[in-house]
């Protein structure tokens, strides 16, 4: 990377430096990886199966992991190692877990994130996530040529902190850097909004194997703004296969069936039923065989009516949140493999008095989505290609206060980034350390909502009760995922944070995971830290070096002789080996140029309103 | 950090066009966005961050009247304080109580429900012109800092008849 890049922040330079990058549909049934290429989004074919993965994951006895149709294909006979449907374990305890996953894996509850114990050992949910994404990440290194710069990862609008945390740590496990974590309905309205080239409101029904999303967006001159956001992070296409196979046990004896392979059968039916009015069910029994059921389309559709009708609670709260009346949506778009059964349409059509989008196949959309968002973020923007994605935070965001109580201090649907400060003060002479606890949800007891984390401040100076004045502010990213930061007011001293996550793994968990994952490649970690460091560094340097000449303006002499010295300094460090001394030097320069960004940004913000008035000149 | 209004290249005063509140809104975080900086060093994705985070901050606070004009007052040096500072006039409490009542008394009924809610609308718009004469024109803060008391007051009202309605 000799040539220096002189374009604005987003452009691609040249066309032949296209940067790789994906988007990633991690579902709980099948997950699925895409890319940009020649301008035209596309889905990678897998060399087993097609562009579609089965998100199932196999542990062999000797450590062997296989992932895929393999692995389904087992499923039935050897359900406790073969595990499917992980996505609704993500960032959940043992407690949350529905009772149909708890008979069909051997789960541990560790009062944090549930463990599955398989022939291999235990293993976290993230684990096992990381296993699809390696795979979907080595398909698109081999079809793309070569490694990727990142990749946007798609999740239910729905998730909560934790479930969106649980899947960036298996990003990081499976080597993958995450652009954005971008939210399944979001994505599809990407891939149809840009099709479509529409402007108006847009509903987006995301039915999936295990997650309901709703979302409410607004889309004009190339704003894609979320305006709600809804849903049921446990219900999906699974719970039908679930009514259906507990109506098939019940029918057969429940002593008699093989409770493996019916879940198999039930799905196996569900689909046949989705394009023919009946069909006969074989469901395998306990002592082998089979008895053979005929079910018709009818009776599963009336099986399932109160699911269907279920997820239609969602749409409303969102349309109230969003203040939308269904009049006002100009289109729905339908998301998911499970929007494929009829019924599930003509309640969503039913409900909207329009007919819904269906002309992309309702599994590849989010992946496409986020393959066009990937190609966005990593650089490859063209001229002209220019557009904007405002999402939200799907739910409020509150601290734990005296008797229980929640005090809301970020509402849900607020647009992110998004941050808010709150000033706490010690309650004892001397007091250094204080806790906060943060949870999510909407409800007013700290019991009704969901724990996120414990964020204990440490190093508050020491001063007489009631004195500190410590600004705590709880920022929540681009990712939807919130950090905190603390500051004593009348000191300026930063306060240490540590986190501890209710349902999550902490950083030491992920960073020993990533060393043994490092150890069995036979892959050294230090030479892969260094390797990072010393790309960024670059990227840093080259980066500064462009703003220098671009906006050189903006700098007095003192200022440019302190980030040229960074510069040299960094460009030293780079040169050797200590990864650590490179990250700090890549952090002093980031520090020497903080100011400097800012003072960019504010110009690239001045340049962009005075074009407003220029742009509003008639021609 | 910069001021809400100079953020958008806005004159800071009450009075504001939401479609020019709007179309400055998207030209700054066109510019700002975390989107734009993914590919870039971890610095600049901080800076971007921060930035996105004071327009959407900005953006929400300006574009309700009632927190706009928290914020012009703040501005100019007048916290409203809502819950230590309760001093309304009189003739507002009694209106408050008879509001109260009336929500009980509409209580499951949607036709009365609804009315009370167009009533308080139409309340809450007069309260924002006032606002806006005491802000833009006569230089009024702390007649201006008792209309958004009022205001606050109605709103919370408003949302209990938002949520009755909804059951």
């Amino acid at each position: 990377m000799a040539l220096l890049q002189l374009s604005e922040p987003g452009e691609t330079p040249e066309p032949h430096q296209h940067r790789r990058a994906v988007g990633i549909d991690l579902g709980t049934t099948n997950s699925l990886v895409a890319t940009v290429r020649h301008s035209l989004p596309e889905c990678l074919v897998g060399d087993e199966c097609g562009i579609l993965l089965p998100s199932v994951v196999r542990y062999l006895s000797g450590g062997e992991v296989i992932v895929g149709s393999r692995a389904a294909a087992e499923q039935a006979a050897d359900s406790r190692n073969t595990i499917a449907s992980v996505k609704r374990l993500m960032g959940r305890g043992l407690a949350d877990t529905e009772p149909a996953l708890r008979a069909r894996y051997d789960l541990v509850d560790t009062g944090g994130m549930v463990r599955i114990n398989t022939v291999a050992g235990q293993v976290t949910p993230v684990e096992v996530s990381a296993e699809i994404l390696r795979v979907l990440r080595e398909r698109a290194e081999a079809s793309l040529g070569g490694d990727l710069v990142g990749a946007v990862i798609t999740v239910p609008a729905y998730f909560d902190d934790a479930q969106r945390q649980a899947t960036k740590d298996a990003a990081r496990l499976a080597g993958i850097n995450v652009l954005r974590l971008l939210n399944e309905p979001t994505a599809a309205a990407i891939a149809y909004g840009l099709d479509n080239a529409a402007e108006g409101v847009y509903a987006v029904y995301d039915l999936g194997g295990g997650t309901l999303d709703c979302s409410i967006l607004k889309l004009s001159r190339g704003v894609f703004e979320v305006m709600a956001t809804s849903g049921d992070s446990a219900l999906g296409g699974d719970d039908f296969d679930q009514a259906l196979a507990d109506w098939l046990a019940h029918e057969v004896g429940e002593g008699d069936v093989a409770s493996r392979g019916i879940m198999v059968e039930a799905r196996r039916v569900k689909e046949v039923l989705t394009r023919e009015s009946e069909t006969v069910a074989r469901v395998p029994l306990a002592g082998g065989g089979v008895r053979e059921l005929p079910v018709s389309a009818a009776f599963f559709q009336a099986l399932t009516r109160s699911l269907v009708e279920r997820t239609l609670n969602p749409i409303r709260k969102a349309l109230r949140d969003a203040s939308v009346k269904t009049d006002d949506v100009q289109a729905v778009v339908m998301v998911g493999g499970a929007t494929r059964m009829p019924h599930v349409r003509a309640a969503v059509e039913e409900f909207f008095k329009r007919e819904p989008f269906t002309d992309i196949d309702p599994d590849k959309v989010v992946a496409i989505g986020a393959a066009i968002q990937a190609n966005i973020l990593a650089g490859n923007r063209r001229a002209g290609e220019d557009w904007l994605l405002l999402d939200v935070t799907p739910l409020s965001l509150g601290l734990e206060t005296m008797g229980g109580l929640v005090e809301k201090i970020i509402p849900r649907n607020s647009t992110i980034p998004t941050a808010k400060a709150q000033e706490f003060t010690t309650y004892r002479d001397g007091q250094t350390a204080m806790a906060i606890h943060v949870v999510q949800g909407e409800r007013e007891l700290v019991s009704d909502c969901r724990s996120l984390a414990r964020f204990e401040l440490r190093d508050i100076p020491p001063l007489v009760a009631g004195a500190a004045r410590i600004r705590v502010t709880f920022q929540v990213d681009a990712d939807g995922l919130l950090s905190v930061s603390a500051r004593e007011q009348s000191t300026g001293i930063e306060a240490g944070v540590t986190v501890k996550p209710s349902y999550g793994l902490s950083d030491d968990e992920v960073t020993a995971m990533l060393k043994a994952g490092f150890e069995h490649a036979g892959e050294d970690m230090h030479a892969r830290a260094l390797r990072e460091q010393q790309v960024e560094a670059e990227r840093l340097i080259e980066a500064t070096h462009v703003a220098m000449r671009e906006d050189a303006d903006l700098l007095d002499a003192n200022e440019k002789t302190a980030i040229e010295s960074s510069i040299a300094a960094l460009q030293a460090l780079a040169a050797g080996n200590d990864a650590q001394a490179v990250k700090a030097g890549v952090e002093a320069l980031s520090q020497a140029t903080a100011d400097f960004a800012a003072r960019r940004m504010d110009k690239a913000i001045r340049q962009a309103l005075a074009g407003n008035r220029i742009d509003n000149l008639p021609v | 950090m910069q001021d809400y209004f100079s953020l958008f290249g806005l004159p800071e005063r009450y009075a504001l066009d939401s479609g020019q509140l709007e179309a400055a809104y998207r030209k700054v975080q066109a510019q700002v966005h975390p989107d734009r900086f993914a590919h870039r060093p971890e610095g600049e994705r901080r800076v971007a961050m921060q930035w996105a985070t004071l327009a959407n901050e900005a953006y929400r606070a300006l574009r309700n009247p009632l927190t706009r004009g928290r914020y012009l007052l703040s501005r100019r040096g007048t916290e409203i304080d809502a819950e230590r500072n309760t001093a309304m006039s009189p003739a507002f409490l009694m209106q408050q109580m008879e509001w109260r009542e009336a929500v009980e008394d509409a209580q499951g009924d949607a036709v009365a429900l609804a009315d009370l809610l167009d009533r308080m609308q139409e309340e809450e718009q007069a309260m924002f012109q006032q606002l806006g004469r005491q802000l833009d024109v006569s230089d009024d803060s702390a007649g201006a800092a008792e209309t958004v008391r009022r205001l606050m007051f109605i709103e919370r009202l408003r949302s209990e008849i938002e949520d009755a309605m909804a059951v």
